[in-house]
C-alpha cells in the first residue's frame, strides 16, 4: 500500500537531477525542507552534467558547481524513473519502478530532449539526435562515428560539433537551417549576456580550429545508404526553409548528428492536471509563475519544463523554486538574474524558430512515426480523405505515436502536417498516463522507501 | 570487462551503456522493425526513442543506450517485437 501523506517522510521531493533539479533539492534543503532527488539515470547532471563514473569533470562547463550542489543534498536516488504521481489529501504519491514515497510538494525538473523533424533516410542507422551523438560522447566516452555531419538549428549544434572533433571524428559540416545573425537584432539582450556572447565567439573559433565548414540556412534534406548512412544531401534553404532549388549536393559521411531544438518532458505536469502553454520555441512548456508554482497546488516547476533556456537558467529556476517551496523569501538579485537569462532565451527562440518548409523534404513514404513505421503519405490521407483535423485524431485513424516512444519524437512533426500547431494540438499527444515504461510485476503493490 | 553478443565477446568500460559498447565494437544497429524488419541502432541515446531494443539475459526490449553493462551479461539483437522466442 502506499504511505498515506499523513505520515509523509518527505516536505518535498524533486523529479530531475540535472542542474534545475539539483539547485532546487539544494536550496529547498538550505531552507530546512527534507528532500528527496531523483532521476531515472544512474549519477546526477542530467543531460548537461552527463558524465562517467569516476569523471574528474574536465571538460565540463562548471563542473565545480555540480560538486558543490550534489554534496548538498545528502538523499539522491538514482535509477528511480517515476511513471506516475497520484494527488493525494495533502500531497502527493509518486511511483518509480522499484519504490512509491510520499511528499507534501513537489518540484518538477524533468528536462528536455531533442526535438525532430522527419526527412527521407532519417531512420537509417548512423542517424542520431545531436544531443544522442553528445551523450555517448560525454556518458560513455564514444563517438558516434568518424566523419560526422552535423545539422539542424540553435546553438546546441556548436557544443556537438566542437566535443566530436575534440574527440578525434572528422566534422564535415555544421548545417544551420536558420540564420544566426538575427540575433543582433537584440542589442540589449546580448550587452546584458554577456557571458554568453563570449561563449559564443568560443565556439566560433574552435570550429575554425578544426576546419569546420558552418552554413546558414542550409539543412540536411535526405540521408541515404545500403542498411546504414553513407551519405547525405544538403541543400540551401530559403527563410521559410523551402529547398532552393538546384542547390541539393551529396556529402559522403557515416554519421549524422541531427537537432531543431528541445521538447520539454511534461509526462508528469500533464497529468497532475498543470496548465501547459505553447511556449516561444513553438514547443508545449508547463506554465509557471513568478514563484516558479505551477497550476495545480504545492507542484513547482524548473528548468526546460517551464521553457527552453539552458543550463544557466535552469540554476536560477531552480533555486527560487526550491526556495520559494521551502518557504523562504529569495534575494531580488536572483529574480533578476531570471528575467535576464530569460530574456537570453526568447532573444535565441527568435532567432532560431523552426520554419514549415521542411514539410516539403518528405517523400510520401517518408516514415515520420519511427515506431510504427507510419509514413508521411499515410498521415497526410487521414487529413484528405478521412477529415481527421487535430493530431489526436490523425494518431487515432493512422497511429503515428502509437508506439513505444508515445510520440515523444515524432509528435512535434505529426502536429505539424495537421495544421498549426496549438497548445491543445500538442497537448492531446504529450498526455500519457504511464510515463515510463513499467513491467506488470512493478504495478503489483510493492514497498515503499521507507519500509525498505 | 566484456558481455556476450551474439557469439562475440564486447569489451565494456565501467558504467558505459550496452549500446555505447556495441558502437565503439564497430555495430551501427542490432535491431530490425516489426513491419518492415528494417535495420535501426542507436538514434536518441537517451532512452526516449525506443529504437536500440536489445534482449538482456532473455528479457527482450530493453533500451540498449541506457542499459548499463554487466560482466557476463548475454545481450541479442531483437527481431521485430522481441517475442519470436513465445511462439504465439
Amino acid at each position: 500500500m502506499p504511505a498515506s501523506p499523513a505520515d509523509a517522510t518527505y516536505d518535498i521531493a524533486v523529479l530531475g537531477a540535472g542542474p534545475a533539479g539539483l539547485a532546487a533539492a539544494a536550496a529547498a534543503g538550505r531552507g530546512g525542507a527534507h528532500v528527496v532527488l531523483l532521476d531515472g539515470g544512474p549519477r546526477v547532471g542530467g543531460q548537461f552534467w552527463r558524465h562517467r563514473q569516476g569523471d574528474s569533470g574536465r571538460g565540463h562547463r562548471h563542473w565545480s558547481t555540480v560538486e558543490r550542489l550534489r554534496a548538498a543534498v545528502p538523499d539522491f536516488r538514482p535509477g528511480q524513473a517515476v511513471w506516475h504521481v497520484e494527488r493525494t489529501g495533502n500531497g502527493f504519491t509518486v511511483h518509480t519502478a522499484t519504490n512509491t514515497l510520499a511528499c507534501r510538494k513537489m518540484i518538477i525538473a524533468t528536462g528536455a530532449y531533442d526535438r525532430q523533424l522527419p526527412f527521407p533516410g532519417w531512420t537509417l542507422p548512423g542517424v542520431f539526435t545531436a544531443g544522442g551523438a553528445q551523450a555517448l560522447l560525454k556518458g560513455h566516452g564514444v563517438t558516434a562515428g568518424r566523419r560526422v555531419v552535423v545539422a539542424g538549428t540553435g546553438p546546441f549544434l556548436l557544443p556537438v560539433a566542437t566535443g566530436l572533433a575534440h574527440a578525434g571524428a572528422q566534422v564535415v559540416g555544421v548545417f544551420e537551417a536558420g540564420a544566426p545573425t538575427a540575433f543582433a537584432r537584440h542589442p540589449r539582450v546580448l550587452a546584458a549576456n554577456p557571458g554568453k556572447l563570449a561563449e559564443g565567439a568560443w565556439y566560433a573559433a574552435a570550429l575554425a580550429r578544426h576546419r569546420i565548414p558552418f552554413r546558414t540556412r542550409h539543412a540536411v534534406i535526405a540521408a541515404d545508404g545500403e542498411g546504414e548512412v553513407e551519405a547525405v544531401t544538403v541543400a540551401r534553404v530559403d527563410s521559410q526553409w523551402r529547398i532552393v532549388p538546384g542547390s541539393a549536393r551529396r556529402i559522403a559521411c557515416d554519421t549524422l548528428a541531427v537537432g531543431y531544438g528541445f521538447t520539454p518532458q511534461l509526462e508528469i505536469p500533464l497529468q497532475l492536471g498543470c496548465a501547459a502553454e505553447l511556449g516561444l520555441d513553438g514547443s508545449l512548456i508547463a506554465c509557471a509563475d513568478e514563484r516558479q508554482r505551477s497550476s495545480v497546488p504545492g507542484v513547482y516547476l524548473a528548468g526546460e519544463v517551464c521553457g527552453v533556456g539552458g543550463a544557466e537558467l535552469s540554476l536560477v529556476e531552480g533555486e527560487l523554486a526550491g526556495l520559494h517551496a521551502a518557504g523562504v523569501t529569495p534575494d531580488r538579485r536572483l529574480v533578476r538574474r531570471r528575467a535576464t537569462l530569460r530574456a537570453f532565451a526568447a532573444a535565441l527562440h527568435a532567432t532560431y524558430p523552426v520554419q514549415s518548409g521542411w514539410q516539403e523534404w518528405l517523400a510520401e513514404d517518408t516514415q515520420v512515426c519511427r515506431c510504427e513505421e507510419v509514413s508521411a503519405g499515410a498521415i497526410r490521407r487521414t487529413i484528405t480523405e478521412l477529415g481527421a483535423s487535430d493530431p489526436r485524431s490523425v494518431k487515432l485513424l493512422a497511429r503515428p505515436g502509437m508506439g513505444l516512444c508515445q510520440g515523444r519524437v515524432c509528435g512535434h512533426a505529426v502536429a505539424c502536417l495537421t495544421g498549426e500547431p496549438t497548445a491543445a494540438a500538442l497537448q492531446g499527444i504529450a498526455t500519457r498516463p504511464i510515463a515510463q515504461p513499467v513491467t506488470l510485476g512493478s504495478l503489483a503493490p510493492h514497498p515503499t522507501l521507507e519500509e525498505k | 570487462m566484456t558481455f556476450r553478443f551474439g557469439d562475440r565477446e564486447i569489451a565494456v568500460e565501467p558504467g558505459q551503456s550496452i549500446g555505447a559498447a556495441l558502437l565503439a565494437a564497430g555495430y551501427r544497429s542490432w535491431r530490425t522493425t516489426r513491419h518492415d524488419g528494417a535495420p535501426r541502432g542507436i538514434f536518441c541515446g537517451i532512452g526516449v526513442c525506443f529504437d536500440c531494443l536489445v534482449t538482456v539475459n532473455g528479457r527482450p526490449n530493453q533500451r540498449a543506450c541506457v542499459t548499463e553493462a554487466h560482466p557476463g551479461d548475454r545481450v541479442e539483437p531483437q527481431e521485430g517485437t522481441g517475442h519470436a522466442g513465445l511462439a504465439c
